[in-house]
């Protein structure tokens, strides 16, 4: 990948998302998702319990909130990866309740993994035709009979391709998956999610973990999704991320929608600052986070630690894993 | 398990081939101490290839202490003859020289309990001729006995009493098997061979070295916390260091237990050997229960030691550790717990549970067998799954639940099918709560 | 010592019904655990159904014995479905515990003594290929070549199981290189991420278990067609030593179980041979010939710990497309 960090071109932001005076659960012109009374509890522990909430149509949001809000348990339970103990929810209007992940894909809601999910013993390109849906190949009756899927094969392989270029990982395409960087597993993963032409993207914490130079083009290519008349959503931590590319802003704490609105509104909102940051109100994530050099209070210096600590933890159980896969 | 990559594979090598030589070592110092022994190890009919077998029934009842008397000539044309006596099961098997002519049994009519009814056209003798295959079996099936018009609730009582002390036995063994599981993620099948090392090493102390069986037991218990000891240092810790998959350790532990049965079998052949007090008195004035004392004592032993575990895991530092490693060995680690130490005690907590429970299963059989602990291993995992995975006092619950359901099925089913029903049930409950009884939800993923 | 009996006792067992049985076998087990990451242990169940659907069929119903053997297929897919629905949407591990206890359960039914007339109890079954060695079309006698000289009706099991087996391999290839492999494949290592993609995981998983059932069980009809049918052959360890043979050939690959089954027979027929005469000529001290035997059991459950330590991929697998994803 080409190290010049040139900054997103700036792009016009969608305005007007909502009606009526902002504050949590608002109503939107045209909301693709619209989630009602849904919790989930954890062993005695309220994981997520959100009232009211819009996703607005044709425009990038930002589902952001400290660790442990619940942002992934909401995607989880919005995408049927999970079952809540209470509530409905419908995407496009139709509901979602009790319909399992896969179902919710192939109507047009796609979704990535916070940690990826690229799949990493089958190549590049097999990752990718593995995201074309209605595959007649995929029929056990129909998958011995070649004849009866060469033609769509070939058209899925150029499909293919032709995202693989856009996210130039073309020249990877015979590579097994596991053979990629992270970022380009995050590429990659959001490239596959596209094979089904999906109205709506979730993306799990695209940014985590990807290197600065990488983290510019994953930008670029969320920008791209909404040009494409594409819906996404997507979870982070980070605030300072959310602000360039962010329509709408949904932030969340110990489970509940605190704040939402259009990043620059939101971002100043009290509310905001006190659930996010807590008492670390004066310490910048980024600097936290390691993405921004910068001085750190000792405030701010025993919050990093807590970071690095739990980061350590994330890192042990990769390892694990890593040294069973690399043997 | 955060150093897994530092561990240098050329080392792992030795130590995995040292694990092996260790077990075929250990495996050969039982031959070699069981030599001298030898008298009561010596050759006996089940050292012959060929077996007839078969067993004694009356109107759908086992009947145990009944001869069975084969005769027939062996390969130089002489005479044979041996007797043996059916088991707790009814069960009788006799080892022959040859496959050639024709033998025959004889179940010997002034062995059989008074009360047993013989029915019209039976036969006291059957002949026999062996096929293709290496064993025969020949059953003798009798009517009902008057006397045992039992209550069906004197017989629901009788059942249930036993099944409680199976499920006891089955818990001393789950426990171990569930912590393990819960620490590790391993599902160990070599569970099986360890609750048969403990009932070996009892074996071993009594009829080999001639020791009372008070002090015999503690002894095989200590050797059995040994074994574990030993099987962790040796290969399962060099396993988890080097980053083997929960699929790959479990495979793992069946060749293990595989090696280790038939490591067995070298030493003690296919017969089956009894400890010392296994023929007991039933304690008069119970009513329906027949309970004999070694029964008393059993049940006893396992409730005293299960209490002991269970204050252990709830009181002790080293127990409380335990629990936070099965809860989650990655947040234990990070808040400095010694993860390798914790899992280095389950493991011998856990062989010398397991060892103990060999020698209560001994009993309860009764006999020793080498592969005693695997017949009874599907029913630990039936045990620790309808408890749910990895919690101790589930393991416990769910132990007692399959001894009863063992023993109370055969009110309704046929005995050789009493694993069945166990078995079928933890297929259902499988169905419905997942979780097993005392499991978590979030467990199952 | 007559060396020349040991090599070619070793080389005869390479089409011996139970050889070719257990090449179907871990054909079956590859689809499971190979390719869809399935850990199936109850193969000796499937082959158990298979070989007593056959069996019963014959001698209970009066059917011919191609329909018999339809019958044990079906049968084993029925398993399959039982098997598979309480637990393929759950966590790996519990289907290796209801399948293992399921295979039990199985074993523990044909050898009851309450089912005799139909079951044969502990003396199994037999008497029923005579419809299958009456459809022999080959010249009578007993020909062939070296270790390989059978009768008539030998041969004819053995044509019969390579045919099977040419088809199994045939049909796990052109799956495997199909849309439909590469989702199995992709649910073996990770079930979310395929589900993410819209494809029904479950029905995959399920397909994938019934498709590697039927192999399995074609299995256990091949291996009843040249022996007899009996209820100790199916126990826990047969299950074992399937598993030990695919990994040694490669789980995820098209020819590891065939070479892995058939290497396997072989060496456990050298050392069975070999063992006792070394026993005999005093080359093993303190063994009887009776435990020379055991000793070969305890070397493959050696071999199987080895095997799964240094070389998960097996002899015919690559490291990158490892075996083991969990």
């Amino acid at each position: 990948m080409s190290a010049d960090v040139a900054p997103p071109a700036p792009r016009p932001k969608s305005t007007g998302l909502h009606t009526g005076e902002i504050r949590p659960g608002v109503a939107k012109v045209d909301p693709i998702i619209v989630v009602d009374g849904v919790r989930r509890v954890f062993g005695g522990l309220t994981a997520v319990d959100v009232d009211h909430l819009e996703i607005p149509r044709n425009a990038i949001t930002a589902l952001i909130g400290p660790n442990g809000a619940g942002k992934t348990t909401l995607f989880n339970l919005l995408t049927g990866f999970d079952k809540p103990n209470a509530g409905t929810w419908s995407f496009d209007g139709r509901s979602l309740a009790g319909i399992p992940a896969y179902k919710t894909a192939r109507m047009g809601q796609v979704r990535t993994f916070q940690l990826t999910k690229s799949l990493g013993l089958l190549t590049v390109l097999e990752n990718m035709k593995l995201g074309a849906p209605k595959q007649a190949g995929e029929r056990i009756g129909a998958s011995i009979l070649p004849f009866l899927w060469r033609k769509q094969e070939a058209e899925i392989e150029v499909k293919a391709r032709e995202l693989l270029a856009r996210f130039k990982l073309d020249t990877k395409e015979k590579d097994f998956a596991a053979s990629l960087s992270g970022g380009q597993r995050k590429l990659l993963e959001m490239a596959r999610a596209l094979m089904s032409d999906p109205t709506l993207v979730m993306l799990d914490e695209p940014m985590a973990g990807v290197n600065p130079a990488l983290t510019q083009s994953l930008l670029d290519h969320i920008l791209d999704l909404k040009d494409l008349g594409m819906t996404v959503v997507f979870v982070e931590h980070d605030m300072h991320m959310v602000r360039h590319i962010a329509d709408w802003v949904v932030v969340m704490a110990e489970g509940r929608i605190v704040a939402e609105g259009p990043p620059d509104t939101v971002m100043r909102e009290q509310a905001v600052i006190d659930a996010y940051l807590g008492a670390h109100q004066d310490v910048d994530l980024g600097v936290v986070t390691g993405r921004v050099a910068g001085e750190l209070t000792p405030e701010g210096e025993a919050l990093a630690e807590e970071a690095r600590e739990i980061d350590a933890a994330i890192e042990a159980d990769a390892a694990a894993t890593e040294t069973e896969d690399g043997k | 398990m955060a150093h897994a990559r530092t561990a240098p594979v050329p080392r792992l090598h030795r130590r995995v081939v040292a694990a092996l030589a260790f077990l075929a070592a250990a495996a050969a110092g039982v031959g070699i101490l069981a030599g001298p022994a030898g008298s009561s190890w010596a050759a006996t009919s089940a050292d012959y290839p060929y077996t007839l077998k078969g067993n004694v029934r009356a109107a759908g009842e086992s009947v145990p202490d009944a001869t069975v008397r084969v005769t027939g000539q062996d390969e130089e044309g002489a005479a044979f003859e041996e007797e043996a006596t059916t088991d707790k099961n009814g069960a009788w098997s006799v080892g022959v020289p040859t496959k050639d002519g024709t033998w025959t049994i004889e179940l010997v009519e002034s062995s059989l309990p008074s009360g047993v009814a013989v029915p019209d056209g039976f036969s006291f003798t059957q002949e026999a001729t062996f096929g293709a295959t290496s064993t025969v079996t020949r059953n003798f099936t009798l009517g009902a006995a008057e006397r045992q018009t039992v209550g069906f609730w004197d017989q629901f009582l009788s059942r249930a009493v036993n099944g409680l002390n199976f499920g006891l036995m089955l818990a001393l063994a789950a426990i171990g098997l569930s912590l393990v599981f819960g620490t590790t993620g391993l599902s160990n099948f070599a569970h099986g061979e360890m609750v048969t090392f403990g009932a070996l090493m009892a074996l071993l102390f009594t009829t080999g070295f001639g020791l009372s069986i008070w002090v015999a037991i503690p002894i095989a218990v200590i050797a059995s916390a040994g074994l574990g000891l030993a099987m962790d240092a040796g290969l399962w810790r060099p396993l988890r260091r080097k980053g083997l998959g929960t699929v790959q350790l479990m495979i793992v532990s069946i060749g293990l237990s595989l090696a280790l049965r038939y490591v067995y079998q070298m030493f003690v052949g296919g017969r089956t050997e009894q400890l010392p007090g296994a023929v007991a008195e039933v304690i008069p004035g119970l009513g329906p229960i027949r309970l004999t004392v070694t029964d008393l004592i059993s049940m006893g032993v396992s409730i005293v030691v299960i209490v002991a575990f269970a204050w252990w895991l709830m009181r002790t530092r080293i127990g409380r550790a335990t629990r936070a490693v099965s809860d989650n060995p990655s947040l234990a680690a990070a808040s400095g717990i010694d993860v390798d130490g914790v899992v280095r005690v389950v493991w011998v907590v856990a062989a010398a549970l397991a060892g103990l429970s060999g020698v209560l299963w001994a009993y309860f059989r009764p006999g020793i067998k080498w592969d005693m602990g695997t017949s009874i291993l599907l029913l630990i995992f039936a045990a620790v799954t309808l408890g749910g995975l990895g919690t101790a006092f589930g393991a416990l619950v769910g132990s007692i639940i399959v001894g009863l359901l063992v023993e109370l099925s055969t009110l309704w089913i046929p005995s050789d099918l009493k694993y069945v029903g166990a078995l079928v049930v933890l297929i259902v409950i499988l169905l419905f709560r997942p979780q097993g009884i005392l499991g978590r939800r979030e467990r199952i993923g | 010592m007559n060396f020349l009996q040991i090599i070619s006792n070793t080389l005869a067992q390479i089409l011996a019904p139970a050889t070719l049985g257990y090449v179907l076998a871990a054909i079956g087990l590859s689809v499971h655990f190979g390719f869809a990451g399935l850990l199936n242990m109850g193969v000796a169940g499937f082959m158990a159904i298979g070989a007593y659907g056959f069996a019963i069929s014959i001698l209970t119903f009066g059917l011919p014995w191609p329909l018999a053997a339809l019958i044990g297929l079906a049968a084993a897919v029925v398993f399959a479905l039982i098997m598979g629905i309480p637990t393929l949407r759950l966590r790996g591990d519990y289907l290796a515990i209801v399948t293992i206890a399921a295979a039990e359960v199985l074993r523990l039914l044909f050898l009851t003594s309450t089912f005799r007339p139909v079951t044969g109890s502990a003396d199994g079954l037999s008497g029923f290929q005579a419809g299958f060695r009456a459809s022999n079309p080959l010249p009578p006698g007993k020909w062939g070549w070296g270790p390989w000289t059978y009768q008539s009706d030998q041969w004819w099991v053995i044509i019969v199981g390579v045919i099977t087996i040419a088809i199994a391999v045939l049909l796990v290839w052109a799956l495997m290189r199909s849309p439909w492999g590469r989702v199995i494949r992709g649910i073996r290592e990770d079930e979310d991420a395929v589900g993410s993609l819209g494809k029904n995981v479950f029905a995959f998983k399920m397909q994938a278990l019934v498709v590697g059932g039927i192999i399995i069980a074609a299995g256990g009809i091949i291996t009843a067609m040249g022996t007899n049918v009996n209820p100790n052959v199916y126990v826990t360890s047969q299950t074992f030593y399937v598993w030990t043979a695919l990994l040694l050939g490669g789980a995820a690959t098209i020819f590891g179980p065939v070479l892995g089954a058939v290497l396997f027979w072989m060496v456990r027929a050298f050392l069975s041979n070999l063992l006792p005469a070394l026993v005999s000529i005093g080359w093993l001290p303190f063994l009887t010939p009776e435990q020379s035997q055991m000793l070969v059991f305890v070397l493959v459950g050696a071999a199987l710990m080895l095997l799964v330590i240094f070389r998960p991929q097996g002899i015919l697998g690559s490291k990158k497309e490892l075996t083991f994803v969990r």
